[in-house]
């Protein structure tokens, strides 16, 4: 793969990482003592390690030429890996956190980094950032150059989001087992990880922008606007809720910007557009092009997606303070929230009820072929997420729901059930194309993989329902003398066994990962073996890209 | 000029309805435009391609 790069972006290639190197050395070196010298060990180990592979292939002849008449393709395949490896990872710490809330006597490991406190944003992030984020640019490249029929405009800047990025993830999980966390949901990493983000983030919209400028179709495809908005938005929200200053340059702390309930509002305008734009809008980008293409049918009605489009970009924006019903934040902010959650639905539905109308006289496919199943069922539940957010936005039913499981089953119906769901339908849909093979190794496995998932899904769900509201009721039921009727322990014995069911639905999904991580590797070594066995050596088979027929 | 909370909120009150009204205006007759027909007609089949080669 290095050696696809061309002599001088290698050279580039090594610049940016001795840079890297030193960053991490000065790390080191002023954080003595402090986590932060063990992140600037990390930096260093990462960047010299890519270093030395990056000098094993700096001599080798320059790539043909005949490469800028195909796509480039070697990005999205490392990322499809990498999201794959977060995904077991996160997941199997999800599994973990899940058993420690129903045997809190498991903690066996009898040290501070196993902690739940400290696992559970390994499990967020992992999940969130380690498999979808990887998934997302690893798609987006895919899509983008395919829809607009031009090729990345170079090599090298590519490879610097996917491992750039991939290094935030690592800084990211390692600090939390170190104990550091900003302590704001979904953007816990410290000062310099987000510093760092905001550069990769910044190359990332650029490959976007200046691939659009060379493309050969006059209009650009909804799928892109989604990809575009996702990659912009999280830029602008990242960085005003990471406003902090360090305690100082040698130290991890940072102290926000903001304070009391101008940080909360701040931080769930945050939260609340991360789920839209990074949970939702990459995803439905995504969808735009993997159902229909999978499919082999257009989009229903192309008119309508725009229409969502502009509807969940404008909207979501005003959605966040639903998250602080009764609290300091001012009654009309409130209430404005809950509004704008409400009519999301709208948008929302279009694109669901979209994406099952292009189904709609291609059932039979969708029966035949897990892949699309994956596509249909994510749809599915994103029309079911959506519309139990914004009925949990509504403030008499937050009232209820609030800081109950209900939550966490929400969230988890949109990010199992929509979000992953369609993440696996379009990566098998993908891998065949990537590898050039005429399918996936097994579609057995797929079928497999399909049933675990979903079933993991509604077990943990209705886990969650079950559990959220026995709680909720529970904290607001008051006895004869007007006090409450339950203790908050009361409460807890009563979840016990839901917390059970929730462990055993997130195994299931994980072991659903693990045959989609598996079936993904024996297509690679499929590929490896047919290319071996190709008289010509390792000449790829373009003739067969993208030719790979659905339904199979 | 010293810019109000409650300066703030009134503005948000009143001209937040016309520019998020006049913004879905705007998306539904560019949709609906007849003359961009041909053009979302083309993006949505072009997706189904086989080629897999950029363009010249």
């Amino acid at each position: 793969m290095i050696s696809g790069l061309t002599v001088s972006e290698r050279h580039l290639a090594l610049f940016v990482l001795g840079a890297l190197a030193l960053t991490g050395l000065a790390m080191a070196v002023a954080g003595r003592g402090d986590p932060l010298a063990v992140h600037g060990y990390i930096v260093l180990v990462f960047s010299v390690g890519l270093g030395f592979a990056v000098l094993s292939a700096l001599f080798d002849p320059e790539p043909p030429e005949s490469r800028l008449s195909e796509y480039y393709d070697d990005p999205t395949r490392a990322g499809i890996i990498l999201s794959l490896a977060w995904a077991v990872a996160g997941m199997f710490v999800g599994v973990w956190v899940a058993a420690l809330l129903a045997w809190p006597e498991l903690t066996f490991v009898d040290s501070a980094w196993a902690s739940f406190g400290r696992l559970r944003p390994v499990h967020t992030s992992g999940v969130i950032f380690g498999f979808g984020g990887n998934a997302l640019i690893a798609t987006s490249f895919h899509v983008l150059q395919r829809t607009c029929r031009a090729r990345l405009p170079g090599q090298f800047a590519p490879w610097f989001v996917l491992i750039g990025y991939n290094l935030f993830c690592l800084i990211a999980a390692t600090g939390y087992l170190m104990g550091m966390t900003q302590s704001k949901e979904y953007a816990e990493p410290e000062w310099y990880a987000d510093l760092w983000l905001v550069v990769v983030w910044v190359v990332y919209f650029l490959i976007y922008i200046r691939t659009l400028q060379r493309r050969k179709e006059p209009h650009i495809y909804v799928a892109n606007w989604y990809y575009m908005a996702f990659i912009l938005v999280v830029a602008v929200l990242h960085i005003v809720n990471n406003l902090a200053v360090p305690v100082s340059f040698g130290h991890a702390k940072s102290y926000s910007l903001f304070s009391g309930v101008q940080d909360a509002m701040t931080q769930w305008w945050y939260g609340h557009n991360a789920v839209a734009f990074f949970l939702t809008a990459g995803f439905l980008g995504m969808m735009y092009y993997y159902l229909p293409k999978r499919a082999e049918r257009p989009i229903f009605s192309y008119r309508l997606s725009i229409i969502s489009f502009w509807g969940i970009t404008f909207m979501y924006m005003w959605a966040g303070a639903h998250h602080l019903h009764y609290t300091a934040l001012p009654q009309w902010v409130q209430t404005l929230g809950m509004t704008f959650s409400i009519v999301l639905l709208v948008p929302s539905w279009a694109s669901a009820g979209n994406a099952l109308a292009t189904l709609n006289g291609a059932w039979h496919k969708v029966r035949d072929d897990a892949t699309l199943r994956f596509m249909m069922v994510a749809a599915v539940f994103y029309g079911l997420s959506t519309f139990e957010g914004s009925f949990m936005a509504i403030r008499a039913v937050n009232s209820l729901s609030h800081y109950t499981d209900w939550t966490v089953g929400h969230v988890h119906a949109g990010a199992l059930g929509w979000v992953a769901m369609i993440t696996f339908g379009s990566l098998y849909a993908l891998v065949p194309w990537m590898w050039k093979q005429e399918r996936m190794y097994s579609p057995k496995l797929i079928e497999l993989h399909f049933w675990l998932a979903l079933a993991g899904t509604v077990v943990y769900v209705f886990a969650m329902w079950n559990s959220g509201i026995i709680q909720g009721l529970m904290w607001r039921t008051y006895n004869d003398s007007g006090t409450l009727a339950y203790s908050f322990i009361d409460s807890l014995v009563a979840m016990h066994p839901y917390y059970i069911a929730r462990a055993f639905g997130g195994l299931l999904f994980l072991c659903g990962a693990v045959v989609c991580a598996f079936n993904v590797w024996m297509t690679i070594r499929m590929a490896r073996r047919a290319r071996a066995a190709e008289p010509a050596g390792d000449v790829p088979l373009y003739g067969k890209a993208g030719a790979a027929p659905a339904g199979e | 000029m010293e810019i109000e909370h409650n300066s703030v909120v009134a503005f948000a009150k009143s001209w937040g309805l016309f520019y998020l009204i006049a913004l879905a205006a705007g998306v539904v007759i560019y949709a609906l435009w007849p003359g961009n027909r041909k053009r979302f007609d083309r993006a949505k089949k072009s997706i189904l391609d086989k080629d897999d080669r950029p363009g010249d």
